[in-house]
Formats: structure tokens, C-alpha cells, sequence
């Protein structure tokens, strides 16, 4: 490829967007070429500037209670149209007859034991994010988190740093879920925070594998050398699955 | 066991700094920036019922930026300018020797950010600060991938020129 060919893949080039072929051409164009390659190295050094400086704003801890007044104000409204709804209900089984009351009685279909777990482990993800508990012991060093699990868990998770594929291990934290205590390990691929929930893998207590998006976030439970995992994130599910296939190695 | 978060937490807290990063470089200062993430969770909240899955962070920046621009129209109709892509499609970086960005402080680099017109920014700060993919950003300002790609490359020559003028290069 010549030049004008690599120019308008620069850009996408050191954004690591580009697929395998394409980037090894423009590497083994850079290679011979040095007036590309000075534009590449411009653009790295442009790069390194922004993200080095600390240019991002976080919100102010005033909006954020402001947003959390928001969401409760308009939680109430929503709440008292069910209650509304509940009376109405409530007076039509009154009148109805036995088996209908007993139909309304009756747990609503649907909601399975899985299920209920998966909005559990939403919720712990969640929690961990919002109130800056996301790890009780940080460390990206295997060595430091595995041992500070131990005397606080009835079993010993396996933990490992996968850096190596993008995922490195930020720290690990006591959670609860299922009904138990479990360990839950944080990792980190770019700005994405994933837990991984732990346990014990027993009988009727193991996970059924599965892959699903709840809310915005994807889960994948997976079962591998005697522990259930439950994998969360918001970052896609391909990527995840990395993830899974690492730890279950 | 305390009861599942409602969606919209779900939804928006987590992504509060990113909505609010987004807002604040788009209106240029705190009180605006906070305003405008304020209305955006009112539509987020309107919306949450709607959301089908996907990324969350996303959808929302997706919120936050609409109401950024619909405010920049009304408040600064001047700095909102529309650009075709054909203008985009002439970028030639320039082939001078590498330059010393490590010299450039926080302080010019805001001013080199503040100095271009708002989708450039965006998509700067979407992808050097938010650390987005071309594809999360192209979701998120609704156009194709290549005009992500243009955006980008226009606004960092842009801003190399700049920062040669300051002398930091």
C-alpha cells in the first residue's frame, strides 16, 4: 500500500480500530515509511496529551442527589397508580369467585429461581458501582486477593490476573447472593467494570449456563471446576465471553 | 435481600460521570452542564420503561447529547454549525516533525478543546476521555461510523495546529 492508501486508515490505525489485515499493512507500510510514520507518532503523542491530563469532569456530588430526587419523586408518582390499581383489583376479586381470588393469590408465572438471581446480581453489580464499595481489598496482584478471601469464605476461589487479555484484575470484595455469602472479583477492561461472582457449585445449586441482558447489562453464568460464575458488565457480550472462557480455563 | 434497584438507577447512576463529562464540554460550564443532565434524566426517566437492552452508557450519553445540542441551538446558535462530509473528506494531516505534546498542560488543552465546534468535541471526548469505540460514539451522535472517523480526524489536526500556535509544540 502506498500513501495516499494508508492516510485515511492513520486515524482508525492508532485508535486500534482497524481489522488484522488492514493493520498489518499499514505497520509494514510504517516500517519503510518515514513520513507516516512521524504522522502516526504525532498522533499517539496528541493522544497520550489528552488522556494524561485528567480532562474529564465528574459530576458534582449536588447532582447527584438531584438526579437520586428525580428518580424517587418519580418512583412515588408510578407507585401510587399501582396502589390505585392494587384497590381496584383487590375489589374485583372480592366479588369474584374462589378460584379466582385463588388465581390472584398465586405466585405471578415466570419468575424462576435463575431469574430472581439474575436481578440479584444486577442489583450487587449495580450497588458496587454507585457506592463506591466496588472492592474491599484492591489489588491487581493475585497473590493479595486470593489469601484475603481466605478465613472469610468457606471455600477458596480461584483468582487470577488476565491482563494479558485486557482484563486485569482491580480487587476483589464480600458479597452476598443466592441466599450465601460469595466472593466477588472485580476486573477492568478499558472503562468497563465487571464482577464476577463466586461460589460454590453443589448439586441443585449449580448454575444452568446461560447467556442474557437484563437492564442494559449483560450476564453470563457459567459453571467451571466446581464454582458458579456470574459475569456482569455493560461491556458487550463477545467480550464478556472472553472473560468466561479465561476464567473457566 | 433488599429489593432490585429500580431500571432507571440502573441506567443512569453509573453513567452519571460520563453524562455529565459529555454535558460539561458541550455547554462549557458547570451550571449549564448540570442543567442539562438534569433534563436529560427527566427524558432518561420518561424513557427507561422503553429501554431494551444494549448498552446503557450509551443510551444514555445518547440522551445527553440531544439535549446538549437542543440547548446549544437555543443558547448558542452561533457555535452550532452544520458540517456536510463532503467538507470532511479533504483532511490532510501535515507531515511535520513530531511534536512535544507532553509540554502541553491541562490548561491548553482545555483551550484547544474549547476552541473546536461542538460535534468535533464531542467526538474527542468521547473517545480520548469516555475511552468509546468508533461504533459506541457513531450510536451515540447517530451517524455512520466514517463520519465518527472524520470527526476525529479533522478535530485532532485541528488541534495539533492549535497547540503548535501556542508554542507548546
Amino acid at each position: 500500500m502506498n500513501c495516499a492508501e494508508i492516510h485515511p486508515l492513520l486515524h482508525a490505525y492508532v485508535d486500534g480500530e482497524l481489522d488484522l489485515v488492514r493493520n498489518l499493512d499499514v505497520e509494514q507500510h510504517l516500517k519503510t515509511c518515514s513520513g507516516c510514520a512521524a504522522n502516526a507518532k504525532n498522533l499517539r503523542l496528541l493522544r497520550a496529551a489528552l488522556q494524561k491530563n485528567d480532562l474529564a469532569y465528574r459530576a458534582p456530588a449536588s447532582l447527584r442527589q438531584h438526579v437520586r430526587q428525580i428518580a424517587g419523586e418519580r418512583r412515588e408518582k408510578s407507585g401510587a397508580n399501582e396502589n390505585n390499581l392494587l384497590r381496584l383489583w383487590q375489589w374485583i376479586a372480592a366479588g369474584a369467585t374462589a378460584v379466582a381470588v385463588l388465581a390472584i393469590c398465586l405466585r405471578p408465572a415466570g419468575i424462576s429461581p435463575q431469574d430472581e438471581l439474575m436481578n440479584e446480581v444486577v442489583a450487587s453489580h449495580v450497588r458496587s458501582l454507585m457506592a463506591d464499595h466496588l472492592t474491599d481489598v484492591v489489588s491487581s496482584d493475585q497473590h493479595t486477593v486470593k489469601p484475603w478471601f481466605d478465613g472469610k469464605l468457606d471455600f477458596a476461589p480461584d483468582v487470577k490476573d488476565f491482563a494479558a487479555d485486557g482484563f486485569s484484575l482491580v480487587g476483589g470484595r464480600l458479597d452476598y447472593l443466592n441466599g450465601r455469602t460469595v466472593a466477588a472479583l472485580v476486573y477492568r477492561h478499558n472503562k468497563h467494570f465487571i464482577n464476577v461472582f463466586v461460589w460454590p457449585a453443589t448439586g441443585t445449586n449449580t448454575v444452568t449456563e446461560e447467556n442474557t441482558n437484563r437492564h442494559g447489562y449483560n450476564i453470563i453464568a457459567r459453571e467451571a471446576g466446581g464454582f458458579n460464575y456470574y459475569l456482569v458488565s455493560d461491556m458487550d457480550e463477545n467480550g464478556l465471553g472472553q472473560l468466561a472462557d479465561d476464567l473457566g480455563k | 435481600m433488599s429489593a432490585t434497584p429500580a431500571p432507571f438507577e440502573e441506567l443512569v447512576l453509573p453513567n452519571l460521570d460520563a453524562a455529565y463529562n459529555l454535558a460539561r464540554w458541550l455547554a462549557g460550564n458547570d451550571h449549564d452542564a448540570e442543567d442539562i443532565v438534569q433534563e436529560a434524566c427527566m427524558r432518561a426517566f420518561r424513557f427507561a420503561a422503553g429501554f431494551r437492552g444494549g448498552n446503557s452508557r450509551s443510551w444514555l450519553l445518547a440522551i445527553v447529547r440531544n439535549t446538549a445540542f437542543t440547548w446549544l441551538k437555543k443558547n448558542r446558535p452561533q457555535a452550532v454549525v452544520s458540517i456536510s462530509d463532503d467538507e470532511l473528506a479533504e483532511i490532510e494531516d501535515t507531515k511535520e516533525s513530531p511534536v512535544a505534546f507532553d509540554k502541553a498542560d491541562a490548561g491548553v488543552l482545555r483551550a484547544a478543546l474549547e476552541s473546536l465546534p461542538p460535534e468535533f468535541r464531542e467526538a474527542i471526548v468521547l473517545r480520548e476521555l469516555e475511552e468509546l469505540s468508533y461504533k459506541e460514539i457513531a450510536e451515540i451522535a447517530d451517524v455512520p461510523i466514517g463520519t465518527v472517523m472524520s470527526r476525529i480526524a479533522r478535530a485532532r489536526r485541528e488541534l495539533q495546529n492549535y497547540l503548535r500556535q501556542k508554542g507548546t509544540a
